[in-house]
C-alpha cells in the first residue's frame, strides 16, 4: 500500500515536472511570436509587449501537459487519486452521518435565515442530499426532478430549459432501446420524433380531439413508420444500416417539407392545440385551469403542467426499458447486440425481434414528437434535422450504450451545456466537438459503460465493459 | 415411438459455385445414438452441419428429422431458427459463440426465449408481472440452474459468459443448446481446444446427455478419443462424399479411411503402416 503511495506522489511529481519542461519550451517559443506585436496602426512602427497572453498561452501549456501525463500517461495513478477522495468522502459520510445531517441542517437553516426568498431550492437541496445518502443517487435525482417546479416556480426560465433536457431524457432513452440494448445504429432517429409531431398536430387539428387521445395515436403512428424503417434494413449490419436510416430520417422530412397540402411545406404548422389539464384549458377564462381551482392566472401553471407531462411520459419510457430488459424480448435484443448467429440457434426469429426494437424506440420518439407539437404550439421541418438525430445519438453513445442512468446524465449535460453557453454562439460547436472527444478518450464507450445482469442465481455481479458487444447491426 | 431414425439425409448436394462441398450424401442417425461425423480438414462435415441447422440452403437433396411421437419434418427448406424453434434441433459452434456480455444464466434463459415469450403473452402479461409470466421464469431459471450444474458451472452462473476460461465456455455452450430442449443436438468439434482431463469429462457429459435425457446427438470431432469413446456409430466423410460408416471399431480398421486421413491411395497404406511399424 506504502509503495503505491510514494509510486503515486513521484508519478504526481514527475508530471509536475514534465509540465515545468513544457511551460518553459512554450515560453522560449513562444516569447516572440505572441509576447511581442509589431503596429503600425497609428503612426510610426511600434513594438508592442503582451505578457498577459503570452503568460496565458504558457499557463495553457503547463496545465495541459501536466493533464496529459497524468491523465494519458498516468491514467492509474489519477485513479488512484480520485478513488482515495471518493473513498474519503464515502468514509466521512458514513462514519458521521449525524454530523452531517446537523451540517446540512445548519447551513440550509442559515440560508433561510439570510434569504427567506429561497426557502423551496433549499429544501429540495436537503431533500435531494438526504434521499441521495439513504437511497442513491437515481433515487436522488428523482425527487430532485419531481421538486424542481417546486423550487424554480418564479423562473420560467430554468423550468423551460427542464422540460427540454426531460425531452432529451426521453429521446435519449427511446433511442437507447434500439442503439444500446439491440445493437442497431440508428442515424435517423429524429423522424420518428417528427412523425409523432405531425401526427398529434394534424389529428389534432383535424378532429380536434384532446392531447391525451392524439398522444397515443401520435406514438402508434411512429411505431408503424419504425416497423416501415425496420423492414427494408433487416438484413442490413453495422455501417451500411446506419447509412439507410440516415437516408430515411432525409426523406422523412424532405416529405414533410415538399407535401404542402397536407404538412404546409416549409412554413410548418401553427396554432396546434394546447395540452390541457384533463379537460380544463390553461387560459384567463372563468372555464380555465386558474379560475376553476380558485388561482390567480398564471401562465406557469401551463409550464409546471407541461414539465410533469413530460416528466411522467419519460419515467414511462424508463420504466418499460427496465421491465422489457428482464423479459424474453428484451434479452433477445441484448443477445441479438452480442450474436446475431447464435441468437437464430437457439430458435429466435431475428426479424421479430429487429422490428419489435425499431418500433417500440419509434413509439417512445413518436410520443416525445408529440409532446413536443403541444409545447411549442408550432412546428415546422427545420426542428427536425440530422444534427437533431446526431444529438440524441451522441447522448445514447456519451452515456453509455444500455445504461438507463448514464443517458439520464448524458441528456442533461448535453441539452444544459447547449444552454450555458448561448453567449459564446459560435463557439458552442467546437466545445461540445471537443467535449465528445474528450469523453470519447476518456471513456470510450461512455459515462456507464458497465451492464447490469437481468436475472442472477447467487448474487448480482456488475459485468464490466470489455465483455459486452458494441453490436455491429 | 417409433422406430424411424431421428435424423435421415437422402443425396445431400452443396455447392458452392464451383466447388462441391458435399457431394450426394446419404446417411442416417439412429434414435438415441451418438453418431459422429468425421474426416480429414476441408471434408465438408461442417457444410453439412449447417444445412441441417438451414444456415445454408442445400443445393438439392433432403434431410428429414422424426419425433418420437411419428411427427416427421423436412429442414432442407425451413430457415434456421425455425429449425430450432419447431423441429428442436440445437447446435453449437465451431468457434465459440456465446453471448459473452451476458451472465452464463442470461446466456441459458436467452435458450429458453420461445417457452417464456408465450408464457409473457409475447411480453404483455410479463410487462405487468402477471403471476403466470413469474412462474415461468422460475422454472426456467431452475432449468438454467439444474444445467448449470450438470456442466460444473454453478460457481460462475452470474460471471459473463466471455469471462470464463476455455472449457468452461464449451461446457456452456452444450449447456445452452440443452436449454432449447432439442431431440436432435448438433456438436461441432465440442473437443476443440481441451485438454485430455477435460476431453475425458465432455465425454461423461455427453454420455449422460444421451441416457438421461434421451436427446440424441451428431456431432463431428477430430478428437479419436472422444470419438471412438463415445459414438455408436460414425460417418466418414472425404472431399464430400461418404467413405465409410460403421461402429467404431470397424472405422478404425477400415483401409480407405486410413487412406483418407493419411493422404495416400489406399493400396499404399500397407506399405506405409509397415514402414511405421504397425
Amino acid at each position: 500500500m506504502s509503495a503505491t503511495r510514494t509510486g503515486n506522489a513521484s508519478v504526481l511529481s514527475h508530471a509536475l515536472k514534465d509540465a515545468l519542461i513544457a511551460a518553459i519550451v512554450a515560453f522560449g517559443l513562444f516569447m516572440l511570436l505572441l509576447g511581442f506585436l509589431t503596429d503600425d496602426s497609428r503612426g510610426p512602427l511600434r513594438l508592442l509587449s503582451r505578457p498577459v497572453l503570452l503568460a496565458t498561452t504558457v499557463g495553457i501549456v503547463f496545465v495541459g501537459r501536466f493533464l496529459i501525463s497524468l491523465l494519458y500517461y498516468n491514467a492509474a495513478a489519477l485513479r488512484y487519486y480520485l478513488g482515495e477522495l471518493w473513498t474519503a468522502i464515502c468514509n466521512f459520510a458514513r462514519e458521521f452521518k449525524i454530523a452531517l445531517l446537523v451540517v446540512l441542517l445548519l447551513i440550509g437553516g442559515g440560508w433561510i435565515f439570510f434569504s427567506p426568498k429561497d426557502w423551496p431550492l433549499i429544501l429540495i437541496t436537503v431533500a435531494t442530499i438526504l434521499i441521495g445518502v439513504r437511497f442513491g443517487f437515481s433515487a436522488a435525482l428523482l425527487v430532485f426532478a419531481a421538486l424542481f417546479p417546486v423550487a424554480f416556480y418564479n423562473n420560467p426560465y430554468f423550468l423551460g430549459i427542464a422540460i427540454i433536457i426531460l425531452t432529451y431524457v426521453m429521446l435519449g432513452w427511446g433511442l437507447n432501446i434500439v442503439v444500446g440494448l439491440a445493437g442497431l445504429l440508428d442515424l435517423g432517429y429524429v423522424a420518428f420524433y417528427a412523425v409523432g409531431a405531425y401526427s398529434y398536430a394534424i389529428i389534432a387539428q383535424a378532429y380536434g380531439w384532446s392531447f391525451w387521445v392524439c398522444l397515443p395515436l401520435a406514438g402508434l403512428f411512429a411505431a408503424f413508420f419504425g416497423i416501415l424503417l425496420g423492414f427494408p434494413v433487416l438484413r442490413l449490419r453495422g455501417d451500411y444500416l446506419a447509412i439507410v436510416t440516415l437516408a430515411f430520417g432525409e426523406i422523412v422530412r424532405i416529405v414533410l417539407l415538399n407535401w404542402v397540402s397536407f404538412t404546409n411545406g416549409p412554413n410548418g404548422i401553427g396554432s396546434i392545440p394546447r395540452a390541457s389539464f384533463f379537460g380544463i384549458p390553461f387560459n384567463a377564462t372563468d372555464e380555465g385551469f386558474a379560475a376553476k381551482f380558485g388561482l390567480e392566472f398564471d401562465p406557469t401553471h401551463r409550464t409546471v403542467f407541461l414539465f410533469y407531462v413530460i416528466l411522467a411520459l419519460a419515467l414511462i419510457t424508463n420504466w418499460v426499458t427496465i421491465r422489457l430488459r428482464k423479459l424474453p424480448v428484451g434479452r433477445a435484443w441484448e443477445a441479438l447486440r452480442e450474436d446475431e448467429i447464435a441468437v437464430r440457434s437457439l430458435g429466435i426469429n431475428p426479424t421479430n425481434t429487429k422490428l419489435t426494437a425499431f418500433a417500440i424506440g419509434a413509439m417512445f420518439g413518436g410520443f416525445a414528437g408529440a409532446f413536443f407539437a403541444t409545447r411549442q404550439g408550432f412546428i415546422s421541418p427545420d426542428s427536425f434535422t440530422f444534427p437533431e438525430s446526431a444529438l440524441i445519438l451522441a447522448i445514447v453513445v456519451l452515456g453509455g450504450m444500455g445504461s438507463q442512468i448514464g443517458v439520464a446524465i448524458a441528456a442533461t449535460v448535453m441539452t444544459a451545456s447547449f444552454e450555458l453557453f448561448r453567449e459564446f454562439e459560435q463557439f458552442r460547436l467546437v466545445i461540445f466537438g471537443f467535449a465528445m472527444v474528450g469523453i470519447m478518450v476518456w471513456r470510450p464507450r461512455g459515462l456507464v459503460s458497465t451492464r447490469e445482469p437481468t436475472a442472477y442465481l447467487k448474487e448480482r455481479k456488475t459485468i464490466s465493459v470489455e465483455h459486452v458487444a458494441e453490436g455491429r447491426g | 415411438m417409433t422406430n424411424a431414425p431421428i435424423l435421415s439425409l437422402q443425396n445431400l448436394t452443396m455447392r458452392f459455385g464451383g466447388l462441391l462441398a458435399v457431394d450426394d450424401l446419404s446417411f442416417d442417425a439412429k434414435r438415441g445414438d451418438i453418431t459422429a461425423l468425421i474426416g480429414p480438414n476441408g471434408a465438408g462435415k461442417t457444410t453439412v452441419f449447417n444445412c441441417i441447422t438451414g444456415f445454408y440452403e442445400p443445393t438439392s437433396g433432403g434431410i428429414h428429422v422424426t419425433h418420437d411421437d411419428g411427427k416427421k419434418f423436412s429442414l432442407e427448406k425451413l430457415p434456421d431458427f425455425k429449425i430450432a424453434q419447431r423441429v428442436h434441433v440445437a447446435r453449437t459452434f465451431q468457434n465459440i459463440r456465446l453471448f459473452a456480455g451476458m451472465t452464463a444464466l442470461e446466456n441459458l434463459l436467452v435458450a429458453q426465449h420461445n417457452t417464456l415469450m408465450q408464457a409473457s403473452g409475447y411480453t404483455l402479461f410479463g410487462l405487468f408481472g402477471l403471476p403466470g409470466y413469474r412462474k415461468a421464469e422460475r422454472e426456467a431459471i431452475e432449468l438454467a440452474r439444474d444445467w448449470l450444474e450438470r456442466t460444473q458451472l454453478t460457481d460462475r452462473a452470474d460471471d459473463p459468459a466471455g469471462s470464463l476460461p476455455y472449457g468452461a465456455q464449451r461446457r456452456l455452450e452444450i449447456a445452452r443448446a440443452m436449454c432449447t430442449r432439442p431431440v436432435l443436438l448438433c456438436l461441432d468439434e465440442p473437443a476443440a481446444g481441451l485438454n485430455p482431463r477435460e476431453s475425458d469429462e465432455l465425454n461423461v457429459l455427453l454420455r449422460s446427455i444421451k441416457n438421461e435425457t434421451r436427446t440424441s446427438i451428431l456431432l463431428i470431432e477430430h478428437d479419436m478419443n472422444v470419438v471412438m469413446e463415445i459414438s455408436d456409430h460414425v460417418v466418414v466423410l472425404d472431399h464430400g462424399k461418404k467413405i465409410s460408416e460403421g461402429t467404431p471399431d470397424f472405422i478404425r480398421n477400415d483401409q480407405k479411411v486410413i487412406a483418407a486421413y493419411l493422404g495416400v491411395e489406399e493400396d499404399a497404406v500397407e506399405e506405409i503402416e509397415a514402414e511405421v511399424g504397425l
